[in-house]
C-alpha cells in the first residue's frame, strides 16, 4: 500500500542551496525552532504532492558528519533516531567532487536518499556537463537535476520524493572502498552482530567506520548499549593504533582521504572536463572587495549604509508607525476606568504602563525589519565571508572573530543600533568562544536606547563640546568591548572550544526577494514572539515595585484636603455665574476629561479644516463645556475657564506630587536611597539610582524615570532645565561617571533572554548581567573618585579617559591568545 | 615547506596535514588532502587570513593554522 504521509530531512553543504530548495519544496508553511538542548537552529515546513502529505526538516549546513560541531551532531542524530523517509541530499553540481564526499556520508548511514544535483545553471555555465544517469547508476540513488533558484526541475524532485518515501524497499547499500582499512571494519562490525538487538538501529558498518574514526558519540553509543564496553573500547583502540603503525596514517584520515579517492574516480566517470577554464566572476569580484585598498573601504561604505538605511531611515518610518501604536493606546484607554480627580484606578496605571513597555519594543520594529532584510541580502549575496576575511586579523587578537564584524554592526559599533539582533545575529560565529566573547561584550555597545540619556547629559554638561563628547561616546565603547573580550577570553572563557577559522569563500549569487522578505519576517517574528511575552512580565513587576507600597493614610489624608481645598476654590470664585450649574459635582470631572480630550484631539490635527471639524464635533457633543473651553468673547464663560484653567494646573501640581513621592516612597525608590551611600563615589544620588535601576525594563525609560523624578515647575519646562536647577551639585564629572555607566549597563531584559536563547545557560545570563554593574562601578567610581581627587574637569577627565582606553586596547592587542591544542 | 610561508600567487601540492582532531579533520572535510593541488590566490588587506583556490572553489585559512599543512612548491 502506498503510504500517505512522509518525513523528510534536506541535508547538504553550506551554500548549496539548500534554504532555496526548502522554499520550493514547502512555500509558505514554515516554522523555526532551536533543536532541543542546543542552539542550532531548526527550521521545519510541510507540503502536499499527489496525495503524499510531506514534513520537511531543513538540517543545518554541514561539510561532514563528524562529532566535532554541534551542527554535525544534531544532523546525525536526526537521521539515526527520526529516520526520515526520505533524505534529500542537495548538491552543487559545479562542484560534484566536494559534494560527494557528504553523500557518501549519508549514504554509509543508509538513509533512503535522492540527490539534488543543484546549481545546474551555474555548471552549465561554467561549460561542466555531467551525466545524471551515469551518477545515479553509481550511487546507486536516484539523481535529480535541478537549478532551483530559476524553478528547474522541481517537479522532477516532487515526483523523485514521492517514489522513493512511498517504497517499501530498504535502499541500496552504497560502500566505499576503504583498501586497507577494510579488515578492520569487518572485524570490529562482527562485534556487535554478537551483542544483537541493543544496536540494530544503527547500520553496523556505519557505526564500525565511526568508531575505527575515533568518533566519540559513536563510542558514548557503545558504552551506553555494550555489554562489555571496555572490552570493545579498548579493541577498537587497538585496531587503530595496529593501523596507525602500519600505515603511517591515523585511520580518520585515511577514511576521508578514500572518500575524496571514490569522489575523484566517481566524478571523473560522470563529468565532462570543462571545455576552458577561466576564472570565475566571482573571483575577479574579489580582486576588488578584498583588495588591500578598496576592500576596507567598500566594507566601511556597507556598513554605512546598513546603519544608514535601517538606523536613521528606519527611524523615519517609525514616524509612519507609532500614530497606529498611539491608536492602539487610546483605544486601550477608552476601555478602562477613567481616572479620578488625583487618584487614578490601578488597573488603569497598570495596562496603560504595560501598554506603554511594549509600545516602546514595538517601535522598533521597522528597524528591525529593515535590518533583518538587509542582514538576508548580506548572507545569500556572499558578501558576508568577505566581511569575515577583511575584519579577522583586528577581531582575532582580541579574542573574538572575523564573523563577530556583524553582531558589532548590529549591537551599534559607532551609535544606535540594537543588542537584541547583535547577539541573535552571534549564531554564525563558528568557534565557541570567540562567539561566547561576542555575545557577552556586544551589550556594551551604544544601542539605541542608550543615546537619549547622553544626548541629554552631554546638553547640559558639555553643551560647549557637544561634537567631541559624542564622538568621545560613540567610540569609547568599542574602545571598552575590544579590552574586556580579551579579559573575559583570557579568563572566563579560557576552557570554551575554539575552532579553526577555515571558512569558504562561497561564490557571489544574487539573492532572492522571497528569500530576503521571508528571513525578515521570520526574524521579526521570532523577536515578537521570544521578547515581547517576557518584556511584558518584567514591566509589570517593575510598576509594582515603582508603585507600591504608595502613600502612607496620613499622606493620603493630606492630598484629599489638598484636592477639597483647590475644588471649593473653583466653585467659590465662579458662584453665581450662570455655567456654574453644568460642573457641579460628577459633571467637573467630566469636564476634565472633555477639556483633555479636547486639547489632545487639538494637538493631532493637522490644517485649519480639521481643527475646524474638531471644534463642530466638541461642541455637538456638549455646547455648554464647548463655551468654557472656547469662550471666545462670553464674558461670563470666560470667566468660568480662567478658574477653571487654575484648578486645572493645581490638579496637576497634586498629581505630580504624588507621583514623585509614591516613587520616593516605592520599594524601588528606598532601594535606590539605600544605595547612594555606596554609590556615592561614583557620583550617583539616589534618584539617578532609581532611574538605572528602573532602566533595566528597558534602557529609553531611564530619562523617562528621570523626567517623572525632576518634577517640572512651569508648563513646558524641558528636563535639561528641569534636571540642571534640580541637582545644584551635579557637575560634568557627574555626567561623565554617569554616561560611562549607561555604556557598560547590564543588558536590558529583551538581550539578557536573547543571552539565555544563545548561549543555552541561564547562567551565562546572568554573568553577563553581573559583569557589566561591577566594571561599570569601576569606571565610574574611577571617573568620579579620581577626577574629583585630581580636581579634573569633565573634559580633562574625558581625555585622560579616552587615553586610558585606548593605551589598554592597544596593549591587549599584543597579549598572546591561549591557544587550545590542535 | 609549510602553506603559511607561501605568497600569492603560488601554487603548491598538499604533502602532509600536521594537525590533528579538529583542525585535521576540518581540513579534511573542506577538501584539503594529501595530494591536492592548489594556489594561494591573496592575504587579506591585514595580510591575514589568507586565500586559497582547490578545485574550483575558495576558502580563507589563518596564516597560524596554515603552518600544519606541509606542502611542495611547484
Ligand atoms: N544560480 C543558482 N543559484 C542558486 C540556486 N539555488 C540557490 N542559489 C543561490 O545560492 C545562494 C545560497 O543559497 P541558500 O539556499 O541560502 O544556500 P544554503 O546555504 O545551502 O541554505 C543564494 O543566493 C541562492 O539564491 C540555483 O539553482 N542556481
Ligand atoms: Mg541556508
Amino acid at each position: 500500500m502506498k503510504k500517505k504521509k512522509a518525513l523528510l530531512a534536506l541535508a547538504g553543504q553550506p551554500n548549496c542551496g539548500k534554504s532555496t530548495v526548502f522554499n520550493a519544496l514547502t512555500g509558505a508553511s514554515q516554522h523555526v525552532a532551536n533543536y532541543p538542548g542546543v542552539t542550532v537552529e531548526k527550521m521545519t515546513g510541510s507540503y502536499r504532492y499527489d496525495g503524499m502529505k510531506v514534513e520537511v526538516v531543513d538540517l543545518p549546513g554541514t561539510y561532514s558528519l563528524t562529532s566535532y560541531s554541534p551542527e554535525e551532531r544534531v544532523s546525525r542524530d536526526f537521521l539515526l533516531h527520526e529516520k526520515p523517509s526520505v533524505v534529500v541530499n542537495v548538491a552543487d553540481a559545479s562542484n560534484l567532487k566536494r559534494h560527494l564526499y557528504l553523500t557518501f556520508q549519508l549514504l554509509e548511514m543508509g538513509v533512503p536518499l535522492v540527490v539534488d544535483l543543484n546549481m545546474m545553471d551555474v555548471a552549465e555555465r561554467r561549460g561542466i556537463d555531467i551525466d545524471t544517469q551515469e551518477l545515479s547508476r553509481q550511487l546507486g540513488a536516484p539523481v535529480v537535476p535541478t537549478a532551483i533558484k530559476k524553478g528547474r526541475g522541481k517537479k522532477e524532485l516532487f515526483k523523485s520524493i514521492n517514489s522513493v518515501a512511498g517504497s517499501e524497499r530498504s535502499p541500496k547499500p552504497f560502500n566505499v572502498d576503504y583498501g586497507p582499512l577494510e579488515p578492520y571494519l569487518t572485524q570490529i562490525e562482527n562485534e556487535f552482530s554478537e551483542n544483537g538487538a541493543a544496536f540494530e538501529n544503527y547500520p553496523g558498518r556505519w557505526l564500525a567506520i565511526k568508531l575505527v574514526e575515533g568518533d566519540s558519540e559513536a563510542q558514548k553509543l557503545i558504552r551506553e548499549h555494550h555489554s562489555t564496553p571496555g572490552k570493545v573500547l579498548e579493541f577498537i583502540e587497538n585496531k587503530r593504533q595496529e593501523f596507525e603503525s602500519k600505515h603511517n596514517e591515523k585511520p580518520e584520515r585515511h577514511i576521508a582521504f578514500s572518500r575524496y579517492k571514490v569522489a575523484d574516480t566517481i566524478s571523473r566517470s560522470c563529468v565532462k572536463p570543462k571545455a576552458v577554464s577561466t576564472q570565475p566572476l566571482s573571483d575577479r569580484a574579489d580582486a576588488i572587495i578584498c583588495h588591500k585598498f578598496l576592500g576596507p573601504l567598500i566594507l566601511v561604505g556597507v556598513i554605512y549604509l546598513l546603519y544608514y538605511l535601517s538606523i536613521v531611515q528606519g527611524y523615519n518610518v517609525t514616524n509612519y508607525t507609532w500614530p497606529l501604536l498611539a491608536k492602539i493606546r487610546s483605544i486601550t484607554e477608552s476601555f478602562l476606568p477613567a481616572p479620578g480627580f488625583i487618584d487614578a484606578p490601578l488597573i488603569r496605571s497598570m495596562t496603560l504602563w504595560f501598554v506603554d513597555s511594549i509600545n516602546a519594543l514595538l517601535n522598533y520594529i521597522p528597524i528591525f525589519f529593515i535590518l533583518f532584510g538587509l542582514i538576508a541580502i548580506l548572507e545569500d549575496s556572499g558578501y558576508m565571508p568577505r566581511m569575515a576575511f577583511i575584519l579577522d586579523r583586528i577581531f582575532n587578537r582580541y579574542g573574538l572573530h572575523g564573523q563577530s564584524t556583524l553582531p558589532m554592526v548590529l549591537g551599534g559599533i559607532y551609535v544606535g543600533g540594537c543588542a537584541v539582533p547583535g547577539v541573535m545575529s552571534c549564531k554564525g560565529i563558528p568557534c565557541e568562544r570567540a562567539r561566547f566573547a561576542t555575545i557577552l561584550t556586544i551589550p556594551m555597545l551604544n544601542c539605541l536606547a542608550k543615546v537619549p540619556l547622553y544626548v541629554l547629559l552631554i546638553n547640559i554638561y558639555f553643551a560647549d563640546y557637544k561634537g567631541p563628547a559624542m564622538f568621545f561616546i560613540s567610540t569609547i565603547s568599542l574602545l571598552m568591548v575590544l579590552p574586556v573580550a580579551k579579559i573575559l577570553t583570557l579568563t572566563v572563557l579560557k576552557n570554551k572550544d575554539t575552532s579553526p577559522f577555515i571558512m569558504e569563500m562561497p561564490p557571489y549569487h544574487i539573492p532572492t526577494i522571497r528569500g530576503v522578505l521571508g528571513r525578515a519576517v521570520e526574524r521579526v517574528w521570532l523577536f515578537i514572539r521570544k521578547i515581547i511575552t517576557i518584556v511584558a512580565a518584567i514591566a509589570i513587576i517593575i510598576f509594582i515595585l515603582l508603585q507600591f507600597p504608595g502613600l502612607s493614610d496620613e499622606r493620603k489624608a493630606y492630598y484629599d484636603t489638598e484636592k477639597d481645598r483647590a475644588i471649593a476654590g473653583f466653585y467659590q470664585k465662579i458662584e453665581g455665574n450662570p455655567y456654574a450649574e453644568y460642573v457641579q459635582g460628577e459633571n467637573l470631572m467630566a469636564l476634565i476629561l472633555y477639556w483633555n480630550k479636547y486639547k489632545n484631539a487639538k494637538m493631532m490635527a493637522k490644517g485649519k479644516e480639521a481643527a475646524l471639524a474638531i471644534n463642530e464635533k466638541f461642541k455637538a457633543e456638549n455646547p455648554a463645556f464647548f463655551k468654557i473651553v472656547q469662550p471666545k468673547r462670553d464674558k461670563e464663560a470666560k470667566s468660568v475657564n480662567k478658574a477653571f484653567k487654575k484648578l486645572f494646573s493645581a490638579r496637576k501640581k497634586l498629581l505630580r506630587e504624588i507621583k514623585k513621592e509614591k516613587i520616593d516612597n516605592s520599594f524601588l525608590g528606598r532601594v535606590g536611597r539605600a544605595m547612594e551611600p555606596y554609590t556615592q563615589y561614583a557620583g550617583f544620588n539616589w534618584r539617578v539610582n532609581v532611574s538605572l535601576l528602573a532602566s533595566f525594563a528597558a534602557k529609553e525609560s531611564s530619562v523617562a524615570t528621570l523626567g517623572a523624578l525632576y518634577e517640572q515647575e512651569e508648563e513646558g519646562e524641558t528636563l535639561e532645565t528641569r534636571m540642571e536647577k534640580g541637582e545644584k551639585g551635579f557637575t560634568p564629572l557627574h555626567a561623565l561617571a554617569l554616561m560611562l555607566f549607561m555604556v557598560l549597563y547590564p543588558p536590558c531584559v529583551a538581550t539578557s533572554i536573547m543571552v539565555k536563547i544563545q548561549t543555552g545557560q541561564i547562567r551565562w545570563m546572568i554573568f553577563s548581567m553581573l559583569f557589566p554593574i561591577v566594571l561599570g562601578t569601576a569606571v565610574a567610581t574611577l571617573i568620579f573618585s579620581g577626577g574629583t581627587a585630581l580636581e579634573l574637569t569633565g573634559l580633562q577627565a574625558m581625555i585622560a579617559f579616552y587615553g586610558l582606553a585606548l593605551a589598554i586596547t592597544i596593549g591587549m592587542g599584543f597579549l598572546k591568545n591561549k591557544q587550545k591544542t590542535i | 615547506m609549510t602553506l603559511d610561508n607561501l605568497r600569492p600567487g603560488s601554487e603548491c601540492l598538499v604533502k602532509r596535514l600536521n594537525a590533528h582532531d579538529k583542525l585535521g579533520q576540518r581540513l579534511m572535510d573542506m577538501g584539503v588532502y594529501p595530494g591536492l593541488k592548489m594556489k594561494v590566490i591573496r592575504n587579506a588587506p591585514l595580510e591575514d587570513p589568507m586565500e586559497l583556490e582547490l578545485d574550483g572553489y575558495y576558502l580563507s585559512i589563518r596564516h597560524e593554522e596554515a603552518r600544519f599543512v606541509e606542502v611542495e612548491d611547484r
